[in-house]
């Protein structure tokens, strides 16, 4: 065990410590497959030909082993199975599938590694793929980073078609013909005289067939369903109000809980008085848990208004008490000591700003709820045996772990059954939500406990998406711009992250300037850096990550040096720009939006672009000053994935990116004061609504060579291009999110 | 206390009947189509109708309801949807879908007493329910859908 813990160390520090030592294991270990898990628990005559296809005499289950949060996954991921398997999806049924090593992710490697999305050199691209072996060995079956079609794309096809190939063996052999002259078609192998044999009917046999491993993938030209649109799986149930979720689930004998933990995040509970609580009609027990308490009662009602009904004597929170604290730390961090990263310097900033700088300016981003519309929940049973746990997660593998480590039993012992979600963008990587429930439920042995926050408590006990600083300055030459500098301050996002789950993050960490670095302009002198603030409140990834503040600081920016300049915005964006797809997308939205056209007086345009987990996004935003305030009317969206997997769910995507990006910069901050969020609910914490929502026209690029995912990359942009059209309409340059702390949006 | 909902009389006479409507239904009755998202009437997500008019079922305390229920999974079910429901599935609205049921449940009441309603009116009945995942602008077409369904069909 001291030996694999060693290896385990040594590999995952492939990724920072560049490509040397451990990459031998690492790849040895990455070539040795994990064992099937759905053979564990397989009923007789079943056949569960690959970790992602289950078939039985009930049905044809697909595993998809990525989370749906809303995003579409699980229907993305039974598409790709669906492609090769011959399968419709009307056929089959899909599942989260157990937590397993089996379904790792290693999509995620990509962004881990300093080298741009765009650099595709050789030692870039093994950089990634000696990454990737590190991610598989530790199993991290994570949903995020926008990695979920890239991570499926040939995985689960493959999977499709060994599952395929094996059917059509056990077929071949049943009737003593070439496998080769069979062919398959909506879930049965069909025989050269046109006899079906369902793949069900084949199952048991199957079972016992040799997997056909050496699989062709179909030519593009022959797909079904990929590229197609598409119904999702989940729509009937969405629109009917038939979708069970997290916090729908119901056991024989369930009780209820609710929590009031200590909105010093994370600091303890010193005391409490819980006798009125305990009087109270419904209440079963009261137990104290780390950092607060929790209620166990019949209704979760009566567990919410017992909560409220303890008196709680708190620790101070263990970061600054009010925002001041925060700032200030933040601008304490532009030093040598506090630099994280310089991964981008070319030419040489310093000298060109010797003399003095044509920009100098300061952004700010405030820390941000993910506020995901279903509260933090959890259902756990807990018995000396085995614990159960039903949850909407992202990180299953984790929850088991850390559930086991409070049971103190083994992780085989501890069932994570993973959730339809009601939205996360990035709640669920945390489970702190779960290691509460399993306390609870360890209180009420064999009873299932159903553990629900209240949007207060959800909100009180956020990892918000980081609070961020950055000092941008350039310089302008001839109409063009000569000299860019930009310098950004956050706390480590991967660290507070990783740290709760007591993985170390060695190494710069790429979050603090992602968005920045690594964006594909050749302006001649140009640095970004990065400088690792203090830990303050403990933070989280928000959708899209470091990008969601340095995608705002990145392009407002070049925007003021190019009006300095006196350019054109989105032809200097062009000028300086030399990848092709990040070019198309510019000219995409330059035409989609008649850039260039007359405007309305006191109407302006603004254009700002991204490049993000790998995908380049352009938006115009159009806004309109009404004289009651300023109303977005027309955003404008392209991006590149490389293939648009379904155009449907492509255009949900982004235009939800689009209104979660606006939205926030328009209106979205989370405070502290007394070391307490002051954004507990949603009056408070405001989000755009449909009164407010602009016509979106969207359009897919697929001109790139790399398939990519669309959950995160429309949003970087939208912040950018909503502060440069309001400056186009009325030359007040915002740079500060949110907005509405100094404009007026119409409601 | 009597409660009559999707055609269905319930008594629950050991109820405390200052109990938020929402929960009676979710945790006592088990119908958990309207959800649970602020329990302050920010959100909308736990949107149903008391005789047609819809209203935040966290906001109204159970004994205060002054007629019939109507939740999602009275207004129609996945094989003989509401029009507003069939708008929603041809549309592709949902994406968690977890404010959907609300939103369905605004926009059947919208149109039961707006059969042709204009964008104003839409963003005025609408905009109190919450969106997170940013369904809007489908949202929006889908109530023009539906509203041209029904008015077609009636």
């Amino acid at each position: 065990m001291g030996r694999a813990k060693t290896i385990a160390r040594r590999t995952f520090l492939v990724g920072s410590a560049a490509i040397a030592g451990g990459v031998a294991f690492g790849v040895w270990r990455h070539a040795t497959p994990y064992a099937n898990p759905l053979l564990r628990d397989l009923p007789e005559g079943a056949a569960a030909l690959t970790p992602y296809v289950r078939i039985t005499g009930e049905a044809i289950t697909l595993i998809t082993p990525r989370a749906d949060v809303g995003q579409g996954a699980a229907s993305v991921q039974a598409m790709l199975i669906a492609e090769e398997l011959d399968v419709a999806l009307d056929q089959v049924e899909t599942e989260f599938g157990p937590p397993d090593r089996a379904y790792w992710n290693t999509a995620l490697a990509s962004e881990a590694v300093p080298f741009r999305a765009t650099d595709r050199g050789w030692l870039a691209e093994t950089a990634r793929d000696v990454m990737g072996a590190p991610m598989k060995f530790l199993g991290m079956q994570i949903t995020g980073g926008s990695t979920t079609v890239p991570d499926a794309w040939e995985k689960l096809r493959r999977a499709g078609a060994v599952a395929r190939e094996t059917l059509k063996e056990t077929a071949a052999r049943r009737r003593g013909v070439a496998r080769d002259a069979l062919d398959t078609g909506d879930g049965a192998v069909i025989l050269p005289d046109g006899t079906r044999l369902s793949y069900q009917s084949l199952a048991a046999e199957a079972a016992r067939t040799e997997p056909v491993t050496d699989v062709v993938l179909r030519d593009p030209a022959a797909w079904r369903l990929v590229g197609k649109p598409m119904r999702r799986m989940d729509i009937v149930a969405k629109s009917t109000g038939t979708q069970d979720y997290g916090i729908d689930e119901d056991q024989p004998g369930l009780l209820h809980a609710a929590i009031r933990l200590n909105p010093g995040h994370g600091a303890a509970l010193r005391s409490y008085d819980a006798a009125e609580a305990e009087g109270m009609r419904g209440v079963e027990r009261i137990v104290e848990l780390p950092g607060g308490v929790g209620v166990i009662a019949d209704n979760t009602w009566r567990a919410m208004q017992a909560a409220q009904a303890i008196a709680c004597d708190w620790a101070p929170a263990p970061y600054p008490a009010e925002m001041d604290g925060h700032w200030q730390a933040l601008a304490d961090s532009f030093t040598p000591d506090r630099q994280d990263s310089r991964l981008r310097d070319a030419g040489d900033a310093e000298a060109a700003l010797a003399g003095g700088a044509d920009v100098e300016v300061e952004y700010r981003a405030p820390y941000l709820a993910h506020a995901p519309l279903e509260p933090l929940n959890a259902t756990v049973r807990y018995t000396s045996e085995r614990t159960d746990i039903w949850t909407g997660t992202q990180v299953p593998r984790f929850v088991q772990k850390n559930a086991a480590s409070i049971t103190g039993q083994d992780s085989g012992d501890v069932h994570v059954h993973v959730r339809v979600a009601g939205g996360s963008f990035g709640h669920r990587l945390e489970d702190t939500v779960v290691r509460h429930a399993t306390r609870l439920a360890m209180a009420v042995p064999g009873r299932p406990v159903k553990l629900t926050y209240s949007r207060e408590e959800d909100m009180g006990q956020e990892y918000p998406r980081q609070i961020a600083m950055a000092r941008g300055r350039g310089r302008v030459a001839e109409g063009r711009v000569a000299a860019c500098d930009l310098g950004i301050a956050m706390p480590s996002i991967l660290g507070s992250q990783m740290g709760r789950q007591a993985i170390p993050t060695p190494g710069p960490d790429l979050q603090i300037v992602a968005g920045a670095w690594d964006q594909p302009f050749a302006i001649p002198d140009y640095r970004v850096t990065g400088y690792r603030a203090p830990e303050l409140a403990p933070v989280s990834s928000w959708r899209s990550v470091g990008a969601s503040t340095n995608g705002f600081f990145h392009d407002c920016l070049l925007d003021e040096l190019i009006h300095a300049a006196g350019a054109d915005p989105l032809e200097e964006r062009l000028r300086l720009c030399s990848h092709a797809p990040s070019r198309a997308v510019l000219e995409a939205v330059g035409e989609m939006s008649g850039w260039g056209g007359p405007m309305g007086a006191g109407e302006g345009r603004g254009v700002a672009y991204c490049l993000s987990f790998g995908v380049p996004c352009a938006q115009v935003v159009e806004v309109r000053d009404t004289g009651e305030g300023l109303r977005v009317t027309r955003v404008y969206v392209a991006a590149d994935v490389g293939r648009v997997v379904d155009p449907v769910n492509f255009e949900a995507q982004m235009q939800g990116g689009v209104v979660w990006g606006l939205g926030h910069a328009m209106h979205g901050q989370m405070t502290y004061a007394e070391g307490a969020a002051e954004q507990r609910n949603f009056d408070t914490f405001r989000a755009m609504r449909l009164n407010e929502c602009p016509e979106i026209v969207v359009r897919g690029l697929e001109t790139d060579d790399r398939i990519r995912g669309i959950g995160e990359p429309p949003v970087p942009p939208a912040a950018p291009a909503l502060a440069n059209a309001i400056f186009a309409a009325t030359g007040q340059r915002l740079r500060e999110m949110p907005f509405g702390r100094a404009v007026r949006f119409a409601g | 206390m009597r409660l009559t909902v999707n055609g269905t009389e319930h008594t629950l006479d050991d109820l405390e009947p200052e109990m938020p409507l929402l929960w009676a239904l979710r945790d006592v009755l088990g119908i958990r189509g309207p959800k649970y998202g602020c329990g302050i009437a920010q959100c909308g997500a736990c949107t149903v109708h008391v005789d047609g008019e819809a209203v935040r079922s966290c906001q109204l305390p159970v004994g205060d309801v002054w007629g019939a229920v109507t939740t999602i999974e009275g207004l129609g079910t996945p094989k003989a949807p509401h029009p507003v429901q069939a708008a929603w599935i041809e549309a592709q609205v949902a994406q968690c879908g977890y404010c959907q049921s609300g939103q369905i449940m605004q926009a059947a009441s919208l149109l039961a007493e707006v059969p042709d309603p204009t964008d104003r009116d839409i963003d005025d009945a609408m905009s109190g329910n919450l969106c997170r995942c940013g369904t809007y602008p489908r949202i929006r077409a889908a109530v023009k859908a539906a509203a041209r369904a029904m008015r077609e069909g009636a």
